[in-house]
Protein backbone atom coordinates (compact mmCIF):
# COMPACT_ATOMS: atom_id res chain seq x y z
CA UNK A 1 0.00 0.00 0.00
CA UNK A 2 3.02 2.28 0.40
CA UNK A 3 3.42 2.51 -3.39
CA UNK A 4 -0.28 3.39 -3.78
CA UNK A 5 0.10 6.16 -1.21
CA UNK A 6 3.26 7.53 -2.88
CA UNK A 7 1.63 7.60 -6.33
CA UNK A 8 -1.41 9.37 -4.87
CA UNK A 9 0.80 11.97 -3.17
CA UNK A 10 2.79 12.47 -6.39
CA UNK A 11 -0.42 12.99 -8.39
CA UNK A 12 -1.78 15.39 -5.75
CA UNK A 13 1.49 17.37 -5.87
CA UNK A 14 1.24 17.62 -9.66
CA UNK A 15 -2.44 18.60 -9.49
CA UNK A 16 -1.76 21.16 -6.77
CA UNK A 17 0.82 22.79 -9.03
CA UNK A 18 -1.15 22.72 -12.30
CA UNK A 19 -4.79 22.57 -11.05
CA UNK A 20 -5.73 21.23 -14.47
CA UNK A 21 -8.24 18.51 -13.55
CA UNK A 22 -9.93 20.35 -10.67
CA UNK A 23 -10.32 23.53 -12.74
CA UNK A 24 -11.70 21.58 -15.70
CA UNK A 25 -14.37 19.71 -13.75
CA UNK A 26 -15.42 22.66 -11.58
CA UNK A 27 -15.69 25.07 -14.51
CA UNK A 28 -17.62 22.49 -16.53
CA UNK A 29 -19.99 21.88 -13.61
CA UNK A 30 -20.65 25.58 -13.00
CA UNK A 31 -21.14 26.39 -16.70
CA UNK A 32 -23.48 23.42 -17.22
CA UNK A 33 -25.45 24.22 -14.08
CA UNK A 34 -25.85 27.83 -15.22
CA UNK A 35 -26.98 26.72 -18.68
CA UNK A 36 -29.52 24.27 -17.23
CA UNK A 37 -30.77 26.87 -14.78
CA UNK A 38 -31.32 29.45 -17.56
CA UNK A 39 -32.96 26.83 -19.79
CA UNK A 40 -35.45 25.78 -17.11
CA UNK A 41 -36.19 29.37 -16.08
CA UNK A 42 -39.32 29.60 -13.96
CA UNK A 43 -40.52 26.11 -14.89
CA UNK A 44 -40.90 23.98 -11.77
CA UNK A 45 -39.19 20.67 -12.37
CA UNK A 46 -40.14 17.59 -10.38
CA UNK A 47 -37.81 15.34 -8.39
CA UNK A 48 -37.39 12.93 -11.32
CA UNK A 49 -36.19 15.68 -13.67
CA UNK A 50 -33.97 17.37 -11.08
CA UNK A 51 -32.38 14.05 -10.06
CA UNK A 52 -31.64 13.26 -13.71
CA UNK A 53 -30.23 16.75 -14.32
CA UNK A 54 -28.02 16.48 -11.24
CA UNK A 55 -26.50 13.17 -12.35
CA UNK A 56 -26.09 14.30 -15.95
CA UNK A 57 -24.13 17.37 -14.76
CA UNK A 58 -22.11 15.21 -12.37
CA UNK A 59 -21.36 12.64 -15.08
CA UNK A 60 -20.28 15.06 -17.80
CA UNK A 61 -18.31 17.25 -15.39
CA UNK A 62 -16.40 14.23 -14.15
CA UNK A 63 -15.78 13.17 -17.76
CA UNK A 64 -13.93 16.44 -18.32
CA UNK A 65 -11.39 15.67 -15.60
CA UNK A 66 -11.16 11.99 -14.69
CA UNK A 67 -9.18 10.97 -17.77
CA UNK A 68 -6.48 13.54 -17.10
CA UNK A 69 -4.75 11.28 -14.59
CA UNK A 70 -3.57 8.85 -17.30
CA UNK A 71 -3.50 11.20 -20.29
CA UNK A 72 -0.98 13.36 -18.43
CA UNK A 73 1.34 10.36 -17.93
CA UNK A 74 1.18 9.47 -21.64
CA UNK A 75 1.43 13.00 -23.02
CA UNK A 76 4.39 13.95 -20.85
CA UNK A 77 6.08 10.59 -21.55
CA UNK A 78 6.23 9.68 -17.87
CA UNK A 79 4.17 6.49 -18.22
CA UNK A 80 7.30 4.41 -18.88
CA UNK A 81 9.09 6.13 -15.99
CA UNK A 82 6.22 5.12 -13.70
CA UNK A 83 6.20 1.57 -15.09
CA UNK A 84 9.83 1.19 -14.05
CA UNK A 85 9.17 1.93 -10.39
CA UNK A 86 5.62 0.79 -9.66
CA UNK A 87 3.51 -2.31 -9.96
CA UNK A 88 0.34 -1.95 -12.05
CA UNK A 89 -2.04 -2.61 -9.16
CA UNK A 90 -0.55 0.23 -7.14
CA UNK A 91 -0.70 2.57 -10.14
CA UNK A 92 -4.39 1.79 -10.61
CA UNK A 93 -5.23 2.19 -6.92
CA UNK A 94 -3.26 5.44 -6.58
CA UNK A 95 -5.00 6.96 -9.56
CA UNK A 96 -8.40 5.57 -8.55
CA UNK A 97 -8.13 7.23 -5.12
CA UNK A 98 -7.01 10.48 -6.79
CA UNK A 99 -10.12 10.42 -9.01
CA UNK A 100 -12.27 9.61 -5.98
CA UNK A 101 -10.93 12.71 -4.20
CA UNK A 102 -11.51 14.75 -7.36
CA UNK A 103 -15.16 13.64 -7.45
CA UNK A 104 -15.62 14.47 -3.76
CA UNK A 105 -14.17 17.95 -4.40
CA UNK A 106 -16.57 18.37 -7.33
CA UNK A 107 -19.56 17.34 -5.24
CA UNK A 108 -18.60 19.64 -2.35
CA UNK A 109 -19.07 22.54 -4.79
CA UNK A 110 -21.80 21.14 -7.05
CA UNK A 111 -24.28 19.82 -4.45
CA UNK A 112 -24.91 23.08 -2.53
CA UNK A 113 -24.92 25.07 -5.78
CA UNK A 114 -27.41 22.70 -7.43
CA UNK A 115 -29.68 22.69 -4.37
CA UNK A 116 -29.63 26.49 -4.19
CA UNK A 117 -29.94 27.28 -7.90
CA UNK A 118 -32.46 24.57 -8.84
CA UNK A 119 -34.39 24.76 -5.55
CA UNK A 120 -33.93 21.02 -5.11
CA UNK A 121 -35.69 19.86 -1.91
CA UNK A 122 -34.20 16.66 -0.49
CA UNK A 123 -36.25 14.92 2.19
CA UNK A 124 -33.51 12.43 3.10
CA UNK A 125 -30.14 14.10 2.88
CA UNK A 126 -28.47 11.08 4.50
CA UNK A 127 -29.72 8.75 1.74
CA UNK A 128 -28.65 11.29 -0.89
CA UNK A 129 -25.15 11.51 0.64
CA UNK A 130 -24.92 7.71 0.80
CA UNK A 131 -25.96 7.51 -2.87
CA UNK A 132 -23.21 9.95 -3.83
CA UNK A 133 -20.67 8.18 -1.64
CA UNK A 134 -21.27 4.75 -3.21
CA UNK A 135 -21.78 6.21 -6.68
CA UNK A 136 -18.37 7.89 -6.46
CA UNK A 137 -16.67 4.50 -6.18
CA UNK A 138 -18.42 3.29 -9.34
CA UNK A 139 -17.72 6.50 -11.28
CA UNK A 140 -14.08 6.67 -10.18
CA UNK A 141 -13.49 2.94 -10.69
CA UNK A 142 -14.97 2.78 -14.19
CA UNK A 143 -13.63 6.21 -15.15
CA UNK A 144 -10.08 5.38 -14.08
CA UNK A 145 -10.04 2.12 -16.05
CA UNK A 146 -11.44 3.75 -19.21
CA UNK A 147 -8.93 6.60 -18.78
CA UNK A 148 -6.09 4.06 -18.80
CA UNK A 149 -7.47 2.47 -21.98
CA UNK A 150 -8.01 5.69 -23.93
CA UNK A 151 -4.76 7.34 -22.82
CA UNK A 152 -2.92 5.36 -25.51
CA UNK A 153 -5.35 6.43 -28.26
CA UNK A 154 -5.12 9.56 -30.39
CA UNK A 155 -8.64 11.07 -29.98
CA UNK A 156 -8.52 10.82 -26.21
CA UNK A 157 -11.08 13.42 -25.09
CA UNK A 158 -13.99 12.30 -27.26
CA UNK A 159 -13.26 8.61 -26.76
CA UNK A 160 -13.31 8.90 -22.98
CA UNK A 161 -16.91 10.10 -22.75
CA UNK A 162 -18.14 7.77 -25.52
CA UNK A 163 -16.52 4.70 -23.95
CA UNK A 164 -17.36 5.65 -20.39
CA UNK A 165 -21.06 6.22 -21.01
CA UNK A 166 -22.11 2.57 -21.57
CA UNK A 167 -19.76 1.36 -18.84
CA UNK A 168 -21.03 3.89 -16.30
CA UNK A 169 -24.71 3.73 -17.33
CA UNK A 170 -25.62 1.47 -14.36
CA UNK A 171 -24.24 4.13 -11.98
CA UNK A 172 -26.28 6.84 -13.73
CA UNK A 173 -29.54 4.85 -13.71
CA UNK A 174 -29.24 3.70 -10.09
CA UNK A 175 -27.94 7.10 -8.98
CA UNK A 176 -30.84 8.98 -10.57
CA UNK A 177 -33.41 6.60 -9.11
CA UNK A 178 -31.86 6.65 -5.62
CA UNK A 179 -31.58 10.46 -5.67
CA UNK A 180 -35.25 10.77 -6.67
CA UNK A 181 -36.29 8.49 -3.80
CA UNK A 182 -34.04 10.37 -1.37
CA UNK A 183 -35.72 13.61 -2.46
CA UNK A 184 -39.27 12.23 -2.24
CA UNK A 185 -39.26 9.89 0.76
CA UNK A 186 -36.02 10.21 2.64
CA UNK A 187 -36.19 6.69 4.09
CA UNK A 188 -33.22 4.40 3.54
CA UNK A 189 -35.51 1.45 2.86
CA UNK A 190 -37.05 3.29 -0.10
CA UNK A 191 -33.76 3.47 -1.99
CA UNK A 192 -32.41 0.14 -0.77
CA UNK A 193 -32.52 -1.63 -4.16
CA UNK A 194 -30.73 1.19 -5.96
CA UNK A 195 -28.06 1.48 -3.27
CA UNK A 196 -27.46 -2.27 -3.42
CA UNK A 197 -27.15 -2.08 -7.21
CA UNK A 198 -24.68 0.82 -6.91
CA UNK A 199 -22.64 -1.06 -4.32
CA UNK A 200 -22.60 -4.27 -6.36
CA UNK A 201 -21.59 -2.39 -9.51
CA UNK A 202 -18.82 -0.53 -7.69
CA UNK A 203 -17.40 -3.73 -6.18
CA UNK A 204 -17.51 -5.50 -9.57
CA UNK A 205 -15.97 -2.64 -11.60
CA UNK A 206 -13.16 -2.02 -9.09
CA UNK A 207 -12.34 -5.73 -8.75
CA UNK A 208 -12.40 -6.25 -12.52
CA UNK A 209 -10.25 -3.16 -13.05
CA UNK A 210 -7.63 -4.34 -10.55
CA UNK A 211 -7.51 -7.76 -12.23
CA UNK A 212 -7.37 -6.43 -15.79
CA UNK A 213 -5.28 -3.31 -15.32
CA UNK A 214 -1.98 -5.12 -15.85
CA UNK A 215 -3.00 -5.99 -19.43
CA UNK A 216 -4.21 -2.48 -20.22
CA UNK A 217 -1.20 -0.76 -18.73
CA UNK A 218 1.51 -3.00 -20.10
CA UNK A 219 0.55 -3.23 -23.75
CA UNK B 1 23.57 -11.14 -12.45
CA UNK B 2 23.13 -12.63 -15.89
CA UNK B 3 20.90 -11.52 -18.77
CA UNK B 4 19.82 -13.95 -21.46
CA UNK B 5 17.91 -12.75 -24.53
CA UNK B 6 16.59 -15.67 -26.54
CA UNK B 7 15.27 -15.38 -30.11
CA UNK B 8 13.54 -12.04 -29.56
CA UNK B 9 11.07 -11.10 -32.26
CA UNK B 10 9.05 -7.90 -32.13
CA UNK B 11 6.29 -7.15 -34.58
CA UNK B 12 4.15 -3.97 -34.75
CA UNK B 13 1.18 -4.92 -36.93
CA UNK B 14 2.66 -6.38 -40.10
CA UNK B 15 6.01 -4.72 -39.57
CA UNK B 16 8.70 -6.90 -38.02
CA UNK B 17 11.10 -4.65 -36.10
CA UNK B 18 13.33 -7.27 -34.48
CA UNK B 19 14.00 -10.74 -35.83
CA UNK B 20 15.59 -13.49 -33.70
CA UNK B 21 17.84 -11.41 -31.49
CA UNK B 22 19.82 -13.54 -29.04
CA UNK B 23 22.67 -12.71 -26.70
CA UNK B 24 23.96 -13.41 -23.24
CA UNK B 25 25.75 -11.04 -20.90
CA UNK B 26 26.82 -11.21 -17.28
CA UNK B 27 28.05 -8.93 -14.50
CA UNK B 28 31.03 -6.73 -15.26
CA UNK B 29 30.41 -6.86 -18.99
CA UNK B 30 29.03 -4.28 -21.36
CA UNK B 31 27.26 -4.43 -24.67
CA UNK B 32 26.66 -1.78 -27.30
CA UNK B 33 23.60 -2.18 -29.50
CA UNK B 34 24.32 -0.49 -32.79
CA UNK B 35 22.33 -0.03 -35.97
CA UNK B 36 20.90 2.60 -38.24
CA UNK B 37 17.86 4.77 -37.43
CA UNK B 38 14.71 2.66 -37.26
CA UNK B 39 16.62 -0.59 -36.89
CA UNK B 40 14.96 -1.39 -33.55
CA UNK B 41 17.62 -0.39 -31.00
CA UNK B 42 15.14 1.49 -28.83
CA UNK B 43 12.56 -1.29 -29.14
CA UNK B 44 15.16 -3.80 -27.97
CA UNK B 45 16.13 -1.59 -25.03
CA UNK B 46 12.46 -1.27 -24.06
CA UNK B 47 12.03 -5.04 -24.24
CA UNK B 48 15.11 -5.56 -22.07
CA UNK B 49 13.74 -2.99 -19.61
CA UNK B 50 10.48 -4.93 -19.36
CA UNK B 51 8.54 -1.94 -20.73
CA UNK B 52 7.16 -3.81 -23.73
CA UNK B 53 6.77 -7.51 -24.31
CA UNK B 54 8.43 -9.27 -27.22
CA UNK B 55 6.11 -10.89 -29.78
CA UNK B 56 8.19 -14.05 -29.50
CA UNK B 57 11.24 -15.07 -27.53
CA UNK B 58 12.18 -14.24 -23.98
CA UNK B 59 14.34 -12.07 -21.77
CA UNK B 60 15.57 -13.84 -18.66
CA UNK B 61 17.33 -12.21 -15.75
CA UNK B 62 19.15 -14.57 -13.44
CA UNK B 63 20.75 -13.94 -10.09
CA UNK B 64 22.82 -16.70 -8.47
CA UNK B 65 21.42 -19.10 -11.06
CA UNK B 66 17.81 -18.29 -10.13
CA UNK B 67 15.48 -16.64 -12.63
CA UNK B 68 14.11 -13.34 -11.33
CA UNK B 69 10.29 -13.21 -11.62
CA UNK B 70 8.98 -10.64 -14.13
CA UNK B 71 7.34 -8.49 -11.45
CA UNK B 72 10.65 -8.12 -9.61
CA UNK B 73 12.85 -7.34 -12.62
CA UNK B 74 12.35 -3.57 -12.44
CA UNK B 75 14.06 -3.43 -9.05
CA UNK B 76 17.27 -4.52 -10.77
CA UNK B 77 17.09 -2.21 -13.80
CA UNK B 78 18.11 1.40 -14.36
CA UNK B 79 17.14 3.03 -17.64
CA UNK B 80 18.12 6.30 -19.29
CA UNK B 81 16.50 7.20 -22.59
CA UNK B 82 15.19 10.19 -24.50
CA UNK B 83 11.62 8.81 -24.30
CA UNK B 84 11.79 8.45 -20.52
CA UNK B 85 10.80 11.74 -18.93
CA UNK B 86 10.74 13.04 -15.39
CA UNK B 87 7.80 14.93 -13.88
CA UNK B 88 8.21 18.43 -15.26
CA UNK B 89 6.01 20.23 -12.71
CA UNK B 90 7.84 18.72 -9.75
CA UNK B 91 11.23 19.77 -8.48
CA UNK B 92 14.28 17.56 -8.98
CA UNK B 93 14.16 16.70 -5.28
CA UNK B 94 10.45 15.77 -5.42
CA UNK B 95 11.10 13.56 -8.45
CA UNK B 96 14.07 11.81 -6.90
CA UNK B 97 12.45 11.37 -3.48
CA UNK B 98 9.43 9.83 -5.23
CA UNK B 99 11.58 7.32 -7.15
CA UNK B 100 13.71 6.54 -4.09
CA UNK B 101 10.71 5.90 -1.85
CA UNK B 102 9.03 3.81 -4.55
CA UNK B 103 12.18 1.69 -4.73
CA UNK B 104 12.58 1.51 -0.93
CA UNK B 105 16.11 2.87 -1.01
CA UNK B 106 17.52 3.24 2.51
CA UNK B 107 19.23 6.52 3.39
CA UNK B 108 18.17 7.95 0.02
CA UNK B 109 18.77 11.62 0.87
CA UNK B 110 22.50 10.96 1.18
CA UNK B 111 22.61 8.94 -2.04
CA UNK B 112 20.71 11.65 -3.93
CA UNK B 113 22.97 14.40 -2.59
CA UNK B 114 26.05 12.42 -3.68
CA UNK B 115 24.78 11.75 -7.20
CA UNK B 116 23.54 15.33 -7.67
CA UNK B 117 27.01 16.57 -6.76
CA UNK B 118 28.74 14.06 -9.05
CA UNK B 119 26.55 15.08 -11.97
CA UNK B 120 27.03 18.79 -11.34
CA UNK B 121 23.48 19.51 -10.25
CA UNK B 122 24.16 20.44 -6.63
CA UNK B 123 22.25 23.55 -5.62
CA UNK B 124 19.52 23.02 -8.22
CA UNK B 125 17.59 20.38 -6.25
CA UNK B 126 14.61 22.63 -5.59
CA UNK B 127 14.18 23.86 -9.16
CA UNK B 128 11.33 22.34 -11.13
CA UNK B 129 12.47 19.96 -13.85
CA UNK B 130 10.92 22.19 -16.52
CA UNK B 131 13.34 24.93 -15.46
CA UNK B 132 16.27 22.61 -16.27
CA UNK B 133 17.98 22.75 -19.65
CA UNK B 134 17.80 19.61 -21.81
CA UNK B 135 21.38 18.71 -20.83
CA UNK B 136 20.61 19.12 -17.13
CA UNK B 137 17.49 16.99 -17.54
CA UNK B 138 19.65 14.28 -19.12
CA UNK B 139 22.02 14.43 -16.13
CA UNK B 140 19.03 14.22 -13.78
CA UNK B 141 17.84 11.11 -15.62
CA UNK B 142 21.20 9.51 -14.81
CA UNK B 143 20.71 10.40 -11.13
CA UNK B 144 17.25 8.77 -11.19
CA UNK B 145 18.54 5.67 -12.99
CA UNK B 146 21.51 5.15 -10.67
CA UNK B 147 19.70 5.86 -7.38
CA UNK B 148 19.08 2.21 -6.54
CA UNK B 149 22.49 1.00 -7.77
CA UNK B 150 20.96 -1.17 -10.50
CA UNK B 151 22.40 -4.54 -11.47
CA UNK B 152 21.61 -3.74 -15.11
CA UNK B 153 21.95 -0.25 -16.56
CA UNK B 154 20.34 0.35 -19.94
CA UNK B 155 21.22 3.59 -21.68
CA UNK B 156 19.69 4.69 -24.96
CA UNK B 157 21.86 7.38 -26.58
CA UNK B 158 24.23 8.00 -23.64
CA UNK B 159 25.46 11.43 -24.75
CA UNK B 160 22.09 12.84 -25.79
CA UNK B 161 21.92 16.63 -25.05
CA UNK B 162 25.11 16.56 -22.97
CA UNK B 163 27.94 19.07 -23.24
CA UNK B 164 31.59 17.97 -23.17
CA UNK B 165 31.84 18.15 -19.39
CA UNK B 166 28.58 16.22 -19.08
CA UNK B 167 29.81 13.53 -21.45
CA UNK B 168 33.04 13.21 -19.47
CA UNK B 169 31.14 12.86 -16.17
CA UNK B 170 28.67 10.39 -17.60
CA UNK B 171 31.42 8.28 -19.19
CA UNK B 172 33.21 8.10 -15.84
CA UNK B 173 29.98 7.04 -14.12
CA UNK B 174 29.24 4.45 -16.79
CA UNK B 175 32.76 3.01 -16.52
CA UNK B 176 32.28 2.67 -12.75
CA UNK B 177 28.85 1.15 -13.23
CA UNK B 178 30.24 -1.32 -15.79
CA UNK B 179 32.63 -2.78 -13.23
CA UNK B 180 29.88 -3.77 -10.83
CA UNK B 181 26.94 -4.48 -13.12
CA UNK B 182 25.76 -5.13 -16.66
CA UNK B 183 25.89 -2.09 -18.92
CA UNK B 184 23.95 -2.03 -22.19
CA UNK B 185 23.97 1.03 -24.41
CA UNK B 186 22.15 1.72 -27.66
CA UNK B 187 24.01 4.16 -29.81
CA UNK B 188 24.83 5.48 -33.25
CA UNK B 189 27.95 7.22 -32.05
CA UNK B 190 31.21 5.34 -32.64
CA UNK B 191 32.81 7.10 -29.65
CA UNK B 192 30.35 5.36 -27.33
CA UNK B 193 31.78 2.01 -28.39
CA UNK B 194 34.74 2.57 -26.05
CA UNK B 195 32.30 1.84 -23.22
CA UNK B 196 31.44 -1.59 -24.60
CA UNK B 197 33.19 -4.97 -24.47
CA UNK B 198 31.01 -6.37 -27.23
CA UNK B 199 28.64 -5.08 -29.88
CA UNK B 200 25.34 -6.31 -31.23
CA UNK B 201 24.26 -5.00 -34.59
CA UNK B 202 20.53 -4.83 -35.19
CA UNK B 203 19.38 -4.36 -38.76
CA UNK B 204 16.03 -3.47 -40.23
CA UNK B 205 14.13 -6.74 -40.51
Amino acid sequence: MKQTYLILIKDLQQEFKTRYAINAILLFAIVTLSAVSFAIGTFTAGEQVLSALFWVILFFSSMSGLSHIFIREEETQTADTLKLVARPVHIFLGKFIFNLLLLIALEVVLVPLFIAVMNFQIAGFGVFTLTLFIGNFGLAGGGTMVAAIISKASAKGALFTVLSFPILLPVLISGISATKKAAEQGALSGAQNELQALLAYSVIIITASILLFDYVWNE
Amino acid sequence: MKLLAKNIVKRFGNHIVLRNISFEISNGKSLAIIGSNGSGKTTLIKILANLIAPTRGSVIYQQNGQTIPREHINAHIGLVGPYLQLYQELTARENLYFFARMRNIPDYQKRIAGLMETLGLKGREDDTVKAYSSGMQQRLKYVAALLHQPDVLLVDEPRSNLDEKGIETVYRLLQEQKERSILIIATNDSEDLQLADQTLKVEQA
